[in-house]
């Protein structure tokens, strides 16, 4: 009989709940944590990675941040494989609008979008809702800079700094006690490492273990994403003393050749 | 023209889309206001769900998106348009010219009908980037003084309307005086 309520996707509890939504948000806490901090001059997108095996490809599987069009990436923390859905909707959302008013879709409508189809799982039900949540990181002429977040209930928001996955909650209160408003995307990366770091189960970070992007605009004032490659990420790593040793890792200590 | 009938002379061949976009009409009766009214329709629609209007630009790509829609079906709509319109993020005027086969083109003057025979030549000869709407107003003037020389049809006159920073206004225009060969 305690199956009652949330065997349905649509069924609201006796107390006003959807458990299956509850459920979702409760599987997307134990994901890899994802944060994004928002800066004066852009927006900087960071991730943990949950898999990493020496075996891994690693330049060929991005797991956790996308490009979703010209102006506008997104860091995901749940299920990767709902996430995939998600994200090629809304990358063909962003290039319908795109044909129809030839301009880049506005930040918040792609976010909009995609929170319609996650709120369609919430009501008219049938399936699961989606098992993840997106931090959105873009940019439009309309209001500049952006950081959103959505999750599977279909709500979303504009947010300075937030954070999604596990141990949300203290990056959350890292962030709100270390942000500053007028800060610069450098500043906004140092910010960034440094909650990834304490939050992380992992004392030494390494290029393995998180992912990196930002969104800002050139001297001529173009917008760019970019996803950080691995010596990117080892280098602001290391300027912040946060690397692992290269003796620590076994990945570097082992040469070709050399058998293990 | 000779005939049992003559045709209203004070339609306005316009339509407000947005609060500084306006477009004008030419074409196939009944297809023309249809038409009209439901890009209108869309534009204001969208205005109301993103609380944002859409700027000249992104009209003119919408409109001649459902123009080249419409082209490719059943039944056709036979409308070929201007859109005038001011970007509040540019401060800059906006001309665009459309026609039925859904071509879309910015320029810095248009015609459409059979006035445009007469009068692009006029405005080929008098028009300078960066005029004001002064000058602009005394090109229309010799845009229409042409027309009552030389357009066979009884020329009726003219609706005028003026897109800027403001809005969008009617102008009066007077266009009742007889105009000699020159």
């Amino acid at each position: 009989m305690s199956r009652r309520y949330d065997s349905r996707t649509t069924i609201f509890s006796p107390e006003g709940r959807l458990y299956q939504v509850e459920y979702a948000l409760e599987a997307i806490s134990h994901a890899g944590t994802a944060l994004g901090i928002l800066a004066t001059d852009g927006i900087v997108l960071a991730a943990e990675r949950k898999v990493t095996s020496k075996l891994l490809e690693q330049d060929t599987s991005a797991e956790k941040l996308y490009i979703l069009n010209d102006n506008m990436i997104c860091a995901v923390a749940g299920m990767t494989a709902d996430a995939n859905i998600l994200i090629n909707y809304a990358r063909t959302q962003a290039q319908r609008y795109l044909l129809t008013y030839n301009n880049d879709i506005p930040c918040e409508q792609l976010v909009r979008r995609l929170c319609d189809l996650k709120q369609g799982y919430t009501q008219h039900g049938g399936l699961r809702p989606f098992g993840v949540s997106f931090i959105y990181a873009g940019f439009d002429n309309q209001r500049q800079f952006q950081l959103y977040q959505s999750n599977p209930s279909g709500n979303y928001g504009g947010w300075k700094a937030t954070s999604v996955g596990a141990n949300n909650a203290s990056a959350q209160s890292l962030l709100k006690q270390d942000y500053n408003e007028e800060c610069s995307l450098k500043e906004a990366c140092e910010l960034a490492v440094k909650v990834l770091s304490k939050t992380m189960d992992s004392t030494k970070l390494s290029s393995e273990k998180i992912e990196f992007a930002t969104v800002g605009r050139t001297k001529s004032g173009t917008v760019y994403h970019h996803l950080w490659a691995a010596e990117e990420i080892d280098a602001l790593l290391k300027e912040h003393g946060l690397a692992k040793k290269d003796s620590e890792g076994v990945e570097e200590s082992w040469k070709p050749g050399e058998s293990v | 023209m000779r005939g049992a009938t003559i045709l209203k002379a004070n339609e306005d061949k316009t339509r407000q889309l947005n609060k500084h976009t306006l477009m004008a009409y030419v074409g196939e009766a009944g297809d023309t206001i249809q038409f009209a009214e439901y890009i209108q329709a869309n534009i204001q629609l969208y205005s109301m769900r993103n609380s944002t209007d859409l700027t000249p630009s992104e009209t003119s790509s919408f409109v001649r998106t459902e123009l080249a829609r419409s082209l490719r079906s059943r039944s056709p709509y036979t409308v070929n348009l201007l859109l005038g319109g001011f970007d509040p993020r540019t401060s800059k005027p906006e001309l665009y010219w459309i026609d039925y086969l859904a071509s879309c083109a910015p320029v810095p003057y248009a015609a459409h009908g059979y006035a445009q025979y007469y009068c692009l030549s006029i405005l080929d000869k008098h028009h300078h980037p960066d005029i004001s709407l002064e000058q602009g107003m005394k090109i229309l003037r010799m845009c229409t003084d042409e027309l009552k020389r030389r357009l066979p049809i009884d020329f009726k006159g003219v609706v005028v309307k003026v897109v800027d920073g403001e809005g969008i206004r009617e102008v009066e225009y007077e266009d009742g005086g007889q105009v000699l060969a020159p």
